[in-house]
């Protein structure tokens, strides 16, 4: 059974989407029709530039609305849906868990490392506060949670997480450009690995460009990006926990 | 400016006295210390530049070489500096070149104090004649295009991390209306212990702030300014550990506006907090000698800290900020105190506290080019949402008279600016701006309602704080993470190496310049009390 797909504007099918690019060349009927020409050439079958305006004597704005007849069959679509919202439990829930099955304190290491100073996503997931009403894991009666804030070398974040004796070690890497997310996660599963400590620590990389796929491929135990909140992150850490204990 | 808000006098007054209180001692403190970078923007005030082979800069070299050698940095580098040209014969720019190639200024004999002395004048003229001609610069352009920048200014950042790149971007921004251009630093800045040195095409996140950059930057946006007939700041980061040698550079290149607050480092870049307030300190002073409004940080508060929960945090810190720019001689009208529009969306009336906290702060600051940034901590992937908090924060911000409008991106979520991006910003801001003229002419607010109900609140929570503050000492409060919910230890964080006490031969010719030029008292001995506190406004008493 098939479950073919497109853009829904205000028909079914009518394959409606909006588009808004810059282009390098300078506002006027030329860059229009070029725009136009375009997105034509993108595989839409019609494009209506509805706006364009001049950035600079160089550059030009465009808005336009594109049709496209390319549908997909979203039955076939298989997604990353490792820790999808709603699958996770609740904070209490989270709690109750780890007592019940780990039954002491969880002690959770987390950091922004590298020359990375941005610590929304971190605090995010670890700050008492927690963001949009969702508490942060120093919040959670059976976990400890340690911040180390940013910029802290992925050298630091291994020895500290040997001293306080850590289950899991969160690193959160928001700036992406030029792969310095990558290196920085790529450093730190080497570090470990070249200490033994591998296998020591659940590890989690979290960002608003990562995805559990890229952190299962540098050698993370799961990554979290956009929309993740502390009680996802917690209820990976404490199924893995049980899983580990169970393994042993 | 008309009051509105019917604050208490009293309570401001005693915010602005505890204030005093609360950084007095730290001022006695930097009073009697200097640090590397206090001493390598000295040099670079009196003509040290350039680097060695391996990049390592001229006035790195130096001073690594002093603190190596006996006595090391406690008499400052000044006296070795001027001392190494009069044994040499040369000038700054030659000096420079041999000190690269390997030349020691801590090896050479001392000649005599009266000649070292008189060397060190005529540098500290040449360097800061060199500021003084870029103030003045900037003075004619701003009497010669009055009037036509907006109001507030309206801010853009660039970030590409190649400055000829970033240069496209500037200029395109501000032919699009901007009034002010910020070249955000690449992320890894703050925490080098040097400022890299030559146009650079490569960073992280933004740019590295060298010399060469600005001087880049500066021509390039002059050219704009000439074009549109409306002057462009350009505006840099003055903070890390290398907060006085930016400042040094941002002087000498006529940069306008320099981001500078007194703890950010502290709190956000885990800073040592005794290096910090020295080094602030010192910055302070070249950017008000400079002409140069600075932009304190008080916005980060609140992408850590609730917005709603912890604005009287960021109220505190103005008064401790002022307090301290006070100290460094930058007068009422070049303290950007910052502030941000971060509260939670899902707050019921949460734009009416928004609009409080912003009149509040323009009512308790009236001369204060106030420093307003957009909302990003609740910032999402929908860019359309985002467009409208961003037209909702420029209705607030014009409607309380703010200064500095940093324009909000809707794909503040997402990625570095698009073009198109800042593009959207300027037309929305115009927009609402020109259409919400007069607002806050038109508008009073309601005894008992919640916008007046509600900066009192937060002025009377703010002068409580204030109040435990001065009991607890600022280190202390900082310690125990008072500011921001941020612990820093007082012997913590980087940098607390290169702090040096001031030997009883400390000398420092461009300080004293600095002083006498601000109308500050003279630098005291170590150890001396008594330095002159400055008057009510930093005017000197």
């Amino acid at each position: 059974m098939t479950h073919i797909v497109r853009p829904y504007g205000d028909t079914q099918d009518d394959g409606k989407v909006q588009l808004s690019f810059t282009l390098p060349v300078p506002e006027g009927p030329r860059g229009r029709e070029a725009a136009r020409l375009m997105v034509l050439g993108w595989g839409f079958t019609e494009c209506e530039v509805v706006h364009s305006a001049a950035l600079s004597d160089d550059f030009s704005f465009y808005v336009a609305y594109a049709t496209t007849d390319r549908g997909l069959d979203v039955d076939q679509v298989t997604a990353d849906e490792g820790h999808a919202p709603g699958a996770s439990l609740s904070m209490d829930e989270v709690d109750a868990f780890l007592g019940a099955h780990i039954g002491r304190k969880v002690v959770v290491v987390g950091a922004c490392t590298g020359f990375d100073a941005h610590t929304v996503g971190i605090d995010a997931i670890m700050n008492m506060k927690g963001y949009n009403h969702r508490y942060g894991l120093e919040r959670y009666r059976m976990i400890q949670a340690h911040n180390l804030g940013a910029q802290v070398p992925n050298e630091r974040l291994i020895d500290y997480a040997e001293a306080v004796d850590a289950d899991a070690v969160l690193i959160s890497q928001v700036v992406t450009q030029k792969d310095v997310h990558v290196h920085n996660l790529t450093e730190f599963i080497e570090l470990l690995e070249a200490k033994g400590l591998r296998g020591r620590f659940v590890c989690v990389a979290g960002g608003p460009r990562i995805g559990n796929k890229l952190a299962l491929e540098l050698g993370f135990d799961a990554g979290f990006g956009r929309g993740t909140y502390a009680n996802d992150v917690a209820t990976f850490i404490a199924r893995k926990l049980v899983e580990k204990a169970a393994a042993v | 400016m008309r009051e509105k808000l019917g604050l208490s006098k009293e309570q401001i007054a005693r915010a602005r006295e505890l204030a005093a209180a609360v950084t007095a001692p730290v001022l006695a403190f930097v009073a009697d210390h200097t640090s590397v970078t206090v001493e390598r923007a000295t040099l670079r005030l009196l003509g040290a530049d350039g680097a060695g082979a391996d990049g390592v800069p001229v006035p790195n070299l130096v001073v690594d070489q002093l603190r190596a050698a006996p006595g090391g940095l406690e008499s400052g580098a000044a006296e070795r500096y001027c001392n190494a040209l009069l044994r040499t014969g040369l000038g700054p720019a030659q000096l420079d070149e041999r000190i690269a190639a390997g030349y020691r200024v801590a090896d050479a004999p001392l000649a005599d104090a009266a000649a070292i002395r008189t060397v060190g004048a005529e540098l500290v003229e040449a360097g800061l004649g060199r500021v003084r001609r870029a103030r003045d610069r900037r003075q004619a352009k701003l009497e010669e295009f009055a009037g036509r920048n907006h109001e507030p200014l309206l801010y853009l950042i660039v970030a590409t991390g190649n400055i000829y790149e970033d240069v496209k971007q500037a200029q395109a921004a501000a032919l699009q209306g901007a009034d002010v251009v910020a070249v955000i630093r690449t992320t890894a800045q703050s925490l080098l212990d040097y400022v890299p040195f030559g146009a650079t095409t490569e960073g992280f996140g933004g740019t590295y702030a060298t010399q060469e950059n600005f001087r880049i930057m500066r021509a390039a946006l002059d050219e704009v300014s000439e074009r549109e007939r409306r002057y462009i700041r350009l505006t840099n980061y003055c903070s890390g550990l290398c907060m006085p040698e930016i400042a040094a550079m941002g002087a000498l290149e006529r940069l306008d506006m320099m981001l500078n607050d007194s703890m950010y480092g502290i709190l956000f870049r885990d800073i040592n907090m005794y290096r910090t307030f020295v080094d602030q300190m010192f910055s302070r002073m070249i950017n008000a000698y400079a002409g140069i409004t600075i932009n304190t940080g008080e916005d980060n508060y609140l992408t850590t800290s609730d917005a709603f929960e912890k604005a009287y945090t960021v109220l505190a810190s103005q008064f401790l900020n002022e307090r301290f720019a006070f100290a460094a001689g930058l007068p009422a009208r070049r303290i950007g105190l910052g502030h941000a529009m971060e509260m939670d969306p899902a707050i019921p009336n949460g734009l009416l506290y928004e609009l409080a906290q912003a009149q509040m702060a323009r009512e308790i600051f009236p001369e204060h080019p106030l420093k307003y940034m957009p909302p990003t901590k609740f910032k999402s992937g929908d860019v359309f949402q985002g467009l409208v908090m961003d037209s909702m924060f420029n209705l607030v911000s014009k409607a309380s008279g703010q200064s500095i409008h940093l324009l909000g991106m809707l794909t503040e979520a997402i990625h570095t600016p698009f073009l198109m991006d800042r593009f959207l910003a300027v037309q929305t801001a115009k927009y609402v701006m020109s259409g919400w003229a007069a607002f806050s002419d038109e508008v009073e607010f309601r005894d008992g309602g919640i916008v007046k109900t509600r900066a009192a609140a937060v002025l009377a929570r703010t002068v409580a704080f204030l109040e435990e503050i001065r009991q607890l000492g600022l280190l202390d409060a900082i310690e125990r993470g008072l500011f921001a919910d941020v612990c820093r230890p007082k012997d913590g964080g980087k940098g607390l190496d290169g702090l040096v006490a001031k030997g009883p031969a400390y000398w420092n010719p461009v300080e004293d310049a600095l002083r006498a030029g601000l109308g500050l008292a003279p630098a005291r001995g170590p150890g001396q009390a008594g330095a002159r506190a400055p008057g009510p406004q930093g005017e000197a008493p």
